[in-house]
């Protein structure tokens, strides 16, 4: 269990997001296998049976069971953990939903995958995007160490007390599952100053399990009673989560030395951008590499790493978007039937709405199922983007006005 | 045993309080109250959508003088078993982390999550109170509901017979299974206390009339445990790691004369009234199979002896 020195571990994603609950001390586990998460509870079964970790493991039947063991764990003030994906997120989204109705600071790792039919278990964030309404905190990691120290943040935001609410950490499938770097492990004395063990409480403030104290949670209520009243506080508190999340990345900063901007997005040569494109998870990340091309040819991009999607930044969006004349909005997923066919783009653009600003957002689809996105497309979606900044005119083939790139004709 | 006098004198603490919104004459009530009175405040119930979550009480009154938390439908077995994480987790080894759920949310969609619960031998006591329908929705048929009863979504009678759940749970070779019936509070509290103190998976299955939902006087909810017992068609019994045991109460209805007529049972209840004599002879027979996996039961028992 115990890490006394720092260490670089090469690891895959999954390998980290195990590490990263065996590093928050996390008491009580439960997970369902799932590709391509898998190896997440593989680990954690390692650690747990071999005495590692002195964590509660309920290798459970389903993910329904999953999130509803979690829930049990969690009244009782435990610090819990799980990890899913696509299917899996989708079968357990009635306890998704219920974690956050009762407050309570789970967290979990989602390896993205796209949703069936036909079988798909490559990158894709639609499955965590399905839950935006949940009343989860929801962050994507774009690198290895953004897993194992999503994780960690996690932890500390949810479980303050202005917040008390569960959050994802979301990366994709396979591209970050699946594929190995060096990941900073962080010793126990460290980890302690950021993230103590819970005090041994009888749950949280406002739900326990006390004999002494004996409490009802959850009965029905009129609509004249509080459950007008419970469903706004989630809103309210998730809206001032943010600076929380702001608060928890400095301080993270300050103990690890490693930055995610303000901690809700992290800019990449923004100052003197003319055009930004926006990204979540691991693409955010291979745009920095777009960006640093491009700028050895002369052109003035910048990249933005949104890396929460829930609560939603509009403040930074809105910042963004002043500062640049274009923002090409990237989602690997998809929002059927919403103004712009992706939920990001869809959000950013509502962001602006009223502002004045007269930026042009333009939405990106891309990536869906794990297509594949290679340096030289994000170099050419900039390019879109300078082009439609200096001619006003739009890439050719958009679809409802998105540009849905990479895909293949379909006759 | 224990006597009435040291019941009235041990258990007299009533946990489930007054002024819960049952209906006159509602098993559940019985079944809870008395459960909780073996089971003591030491206890977390997770209560899946059921009659229970009602009979509560409206936010933000409640009856429950004991740390309870209202579930989703299929979801209560899996939440119990975190909860029993947790307590172990944190040392709390004096806790009882509790399932009461109806058949509904026990025998259709809750058995996934009480399956895998028995499966891993998670350290919780599941009861279910059997009402043999969908009561808090109105009446629908499950698949605890018996033959020939009519429900809303049977309005002419259910084909198909009741499952047998504790059956089920037993084949997962737990720890403790055990059935009662709510007329039979000493026999109920015995089986309940006992559970409380086993390690492991335990699960009691408790026969709960309900009187709006049967077609019955509400003063008659104990008289119909009780016929239901004597007619040999609900049965006690308890398997304590794999050994079975009938219950006092239904001892004697091992020999067929000695029970009732079904017909007797099935005539007072209003949800019945559909039943035809071919729908009388298959009830005949099937308390017959039963008695005949009790005998097997018995045989075995004696053949390991």
């Amino acid at each position: 269990m115990s890490q006394k020195e720092q260490e670089i571990k090469f690891i895959s994603g999954n390998v980290a997001a195990a590490y990263a609950a065996r590093s928050a001390k996390v008491q009580v586990i439960s997970a369902y296998p799932i590709t391509p998460q898998t190896v997440v509870v593989e680990k954690l079964s390692e650690f747990v049976d071999s005495g590692d970790m002195p964590a509660q493991y309920i290798k459970v039947e389903s993910e329904h069971s999953v999130m509803a063991s979690l829930i049990g764990a969690s009244i009782a003030g435990t610090r819990t953990f799980s990890a899913t994906a696509g299917q899996g997120l989708l079968y357990m989204s009635e306890m998704v939903h219920w974690a956050a109705g009762t407050r309570l600071p789970i967290v979990m790792t989602i390896a993205s995958r796209g949703i069936a039919p036909p079988w798909n278990i490559w990158a894709d964030f639609t499955d965590v995007i399905s839950q935006r309404d949940a009343g989860w905190l929801t962050a994507f990691a774009s690198s290895h160490q953004e897993i194992y120290d999503g994780v960690l943040m996690a932890y500390k935001i949810c479980e303050n007390e202005e917040v008390l609410l569960p959050m994802f950490v979301a990366y994709g499938g396979f591209v970050l599952s699946h594929t190995f770097k060096p990941v900073i492990i962080e010793p126990d004395d460290k980890l302690e100053k950021f993230l103590p063990p819970l005090p041994d409480e009888k749950g949280w403030p406002h739900i326990f399990i006390d004999p002494e104290r004996p409490m009802m949670h959850g009965n029905l209520i009129m609509p004249s009673g509080f459950y007008y009243e419970f469903r706004m506080k989630i809103h309210d508190e998730m809206m001032k989560s943010m600076h929380i999340i702001k608060q928890t990345a400095l301080e993270f900063e300050k103990i690890f030395g490693r930055s995610y901007g303000n901690g809700l997005i992290q800019e990449y040569k923004m100052d003197d951008a003319e055009v930004a494109l926006i990204n979540i998870g691991g693409l955010a990340l291979q745009a920095e590499q777009a960006v640093d091309e491009l700028r050895q040819e002369g052109y003035k991009v910048g990249s933005v790493k949104l890396r929460h999607f829930r609560p939603f930044p509009t403040e930074e969006i809105i910042n963004i978007a002043k500062k640049v004349d274009v923002i090409g909005v990237v989602d690997r997923d998809t929002a059927f039937g919403s103004p712009t066919g992706g939920a990001v783009s869809s959000e950013c653009k509502s962001a602006l709405h009223g502002t004045g600003i007269d930026t042009i957002i333009l939405p990106i689809i891309t990536g869906i199922g794990g297509r594949e996105v290679s340096v030289e497309q994000q170099k050419e979606e900039f390019k879109k983007l300078i082009k439609l900044k200096e001619t006003g005119e739009l890439p050719k083939d958009m679809i409802h006005g998105t540009l849905w790139d990479g895909i293949l004709e379909v006759k | 045993m224990v006597s009435l006098k040291e019941l009235q004198d041990t258990a007299r603490e009533e946990l489930f309080l007054a002024g819960n919104s049952t209906c006159a004459g509602c098993g559940l009530e019985l079944a809870l109250r008395w459960a909780m009175k073996a089971l003591g405040p030491k206890t977390a119930l997770v209560a899946p959508a059921s009659c229970l979550n009602v009979v509560v009480g409206l936010w933000p009154k409640t009856a429950p003088n004991f740390p309870f938390i209202n579930m989703a439908f299929a979801a209560s077995a899996a939440a119990a078993s975190g909860l029993a994480a947790a307590f172990k987790a944190k040392g709390w080894g004096d806790m009882t982390s509790l399932v009461f759920a109806g058949d509904g949310g026990t025998t259709d969609i809750g058995i996934q999550g009480i399956s895998g619960a028995a499966e891993r031998n998670s350290n919780i006591l599941y009861v279910c109170y059997d009402n043999e329908a969908y009561m808090n929705t109105g009446i629908q048929r499950s698949s605890s509901t018996p033959h020939g009863a009519r429900t809303t979504t049977t309005p002419f009678g259910k084909q198909r017979f009741k499952k047998n759940l504790p059956a089920i749970v037993a084949a997962h070779n737990v720890p403790y299974v055990a059935t009662c019936c709510i007329s039979y509070p000493i026999d109920l509290y015995e089986k309940l206390k006992k559970a409380k103190d086993i390690q492991g998976f335990r699960y009691i299955h408790i026969l709960a009339p309900c009187p709006p939902g049967w077609g019955f006087a509400s003063e008659d909810t104990v008289r119909m445990g009780k016929m239901a017992v004597e007619t040999g068609f609900w049965i006690l019994y308890e398997i304590e790691n794999g050994e079975f045991k009938l219950s006092k109460p239904s001892k004697k209805y091992l020999d067929p004369s000695k029970r009732r007529p079904i017909q007797e049972y099935l005539e007072i209840q209003k949800r019945f009234n559909t039943l035809t004599e071919v729908g009388l002879v298959k009830w005949e027979e099937n308390i017959k199979n039963a008695w005949k996996y009790i005998d097997l039961e018995l045989e075995i028992k004696e053949k390991n002896k």
